[in-house]
């Protein structure tokens, strides 16, 4: 696909509204960030140790007007000069969802401007294109959240190939849980990754799952119920566990499971483009796992920056641009999909 | 004109109305998410009436009390337009626009909608000339709660809303007073019963901002409660 060639910029207006993030942003040309507010609302859910549905839906209500605005103000733009109005669709939480897909609908309509819906998974995805310029597909893509673990294959823009996925906890869940579990607190990919430097990766040695019947797929409550039988075991016989060498030694098998997983399917598939996505993509030991993997075994590595990688509006007008291209555009009666799958679109 | 839109129970209902008219009005009551009927509801009456969008002055939505995901799709689809737009929002209880559906009256007006849990979102109006005056604000209550407030101003009461299919029966065994039960088509959210109030609040410049909206949920989250009752 030839995007130099296109005479005018296209402006795209994105909003993410899928958890606890109010996020809206100005993308142009799918790769430049002319605006990108992000409104947490992780202080009230900190409170309830984790993110609590109904209030994320009241919260996304609340703020998403003067969200919006600031976008547009931080851009230096007013609606006439936005070309389509994309929205987060799926998967996520469904009553947060319906908030970003009314208010974009409603947007849409009123400014006679497309709509697109634009799948989350996608859009981490497409957080690399802003902060990798050269990169274009094929390419291999690790997505890793709080709520997801996919190995995908991009096979050109808005197409992709799931090879695999977790079974059972998402690997940001299974940083919360392992960070509650030595008294670390909710959120725990950050805090764990903070500890995680102070300890000792071999001091634990945590079982690395792999599931029997397919290659690529992930399991981590194995290694999560490892690490809470590990600190059961020693409080039972009064030893003091190191909270940061349990943190490095988890951090390590993880990382191992998903550097194996990600290597292996770039040999089999031939790709010399590995790219990582989402907000555990975020992770030092992660990225660096992979940055000297790949530099080993000639491979470019590509990640988006940290603030790319937790969910965003951004990187939703960067995977909406192509959709726009391709002439992709939602209807009046697009719906929140909160189990949507990666590569399947909403009926049209 | 005035774009008025209500999707707080099960109805989704919209409406475009011009002072006291309603030029158009489109009512469902399915078991269809709002998700997926509102925004074509509202497209199909522009296209229907050929009117222009533009030339909207203000958009009109329920904010509560009524389903938390039902108010929040009519709330944010009010508020994309109106910020689009450029225009206020006009807010109006959900309870105080189903008693709009009903004047000249010398007995009591009681929506009921149900909030579930033996519970009704509720309040209460009575008629002066054509407009009404409220005696008790919308709240969520108990039904036996409501039925002994009513009893005690002894005035005679007529019921509507959805309320009325789960508590008709505990309301006939419970209440002396004598009371009625409005039918069908003056029981639900109108959006052109909202729209003629509403015209009524623009002109008296009370309306707020898209960013100043805000809904009345009457209950906290669940989550809210239970860590209350914790202490």
């Amino acid at each position: 696909m030839d995007i130099v060639n296109s005479e005018k910029n296209i402006d795209i207006l994105a909003i993410e509204s899928s958890c606890d993030e109010t996020a809206v942003a100005v993308v142009r040309n799918g790769r430049e960030v002319l605006s990108n507010i992000i409104s947490s609302q992780i202080d009230i859910h900190t409170i309830y140790g984790g993110v609590v549905p109904e209030i994320a839906s009241r919260k996304h209500i609340e703020n998403i007007d003067f969200v919006i605005k600031e976008a547009l103000n931080k851009a230096g733009k007013t609606f006439d000069d936005i070309d389509a109005i994309a929205v987060t669709y799926g998967p996520g939480l469904v009553g947060a969802l319906l908030v970003g897909v009314a208010e974009a609908k409603a947007m849409a309509f009123a400014l006679s401007k497309p709509l697109i819906g634009v799948h989350h998974i996608e859009g981490h995805i497409s957080a690399n294109y802003i902060d990798n310029k050269e990169l274009e597909p094929p390419f291999l893509c690790l997505v890793i959240s709080g709520g997801h673990t996919h190995l995908a294959i991009v096979r050109d823009y808005g197409e992709y190939e799931l090879i695999g996925k977790t079974r059972d906890d998402a690997v940001g869940e299974a940083f919360d849980k392992v960070a509650r579990s030595i008294g670390l607190g909710y959120p725990g990919g950050p805090k764990i990754d903070k500890l995680a430097k102070e300890g000792n990766p071999d001091a634990i040695n945590f079982p690395r799952a792999s599931v029997a019947d397919s290659k690529y797929d992930f399991s981590f409550s194995g290694l999560k119920s490892a690490v809470l039988n590990y600190i059961n075991t020693c409080e039972m016989k009064n030893i003091k566990i190191n909270e940061a060498d349990i943190a490095a030694s988890f951090q390590k098998a993880v990382v191992d499971v998903l550097v194996s997983h990600t290597m292996e399917a770039a040999k089999e598939y031939g790709f010399d483009k590995i790219a990582i996505a989402g907000g555990v993509a975020a992770n030092s030991a992660i990225r660096g796992a992979f940055m000297d993997i790949c530099k080993e075994k000639n491979i470019s590595f590509y990640s988006p920056s940290i603030i790319m990688c937790t969910d965003n509006g951004a990187m939703i007008g960067s995977a909406a641009y192509y959709e726009y291209l391709k002439g992709n555009v939602s209807k009046y009666d697009l719906n929140a999909i909160p189990n949507l799958k990666l590569g399947e679109r909403e009926k049209q | 004109m005035i774009l008025a839109i209500d999707s707080s129970s099960v109805v989704a209902s919209v409406a475009i109305v011009s002072e006291d008219k309603v030029i158009a009005e489109y009512s469902t009551n399915l078991k269809k998410t709002h998700s997926q009927t509102l925004m074509p509801m509202i497209d199909e009456i522009f296209k229907m009436t050929g009117l222009n969008k533009k030339d909207l002055k203000a958009v009109a939505i329920t904010n509560g009390p009524g389903s938390f995901t039902g108010l929040r799709i009519g709330g944010a689809t009010a508020k994309g337009i109106a910020l689009a737009l450029n225009i206020p929002v006009i807010q109006i209880s959900t309870i105080e626009a189903m008693a709009y559906n009903i004047n000249y009256t010398d007995k009591y007006i009681c929506p009921i909608m149900d909030a579930r849990r033996n519970q009704v979102y509720t309040g209460v109006y009575e008629c002066k000339e054509e407009e009404i005056n409220c005696i008790v604000n919308p709240k969520a209550c108990d039904i036996k709660e409501l039925i002994d407030e009513l009893e005690k101003t002894g005035n005679e009461v007529i019921f509507l809303g959805d309320g009325i299919v789960p508590f008709k029966d505990i309301i006939d065994k419970e209440m002396k007073l004598k009371h009625y039960f409005s039918k069908g088509h003056l029981n639900s959210q109108r959006a052109g019963t909202i729209g003629v109030l509403a015209w009524k609040y623009f002109l008296e410049e009370k309306y707020v901002s898209s960013e100043e909206f805000g809904l009345e949920y009457f209950r906290l989250s669940q989550a809210e409660r239970e860590r209350m009752n914790r202490g």
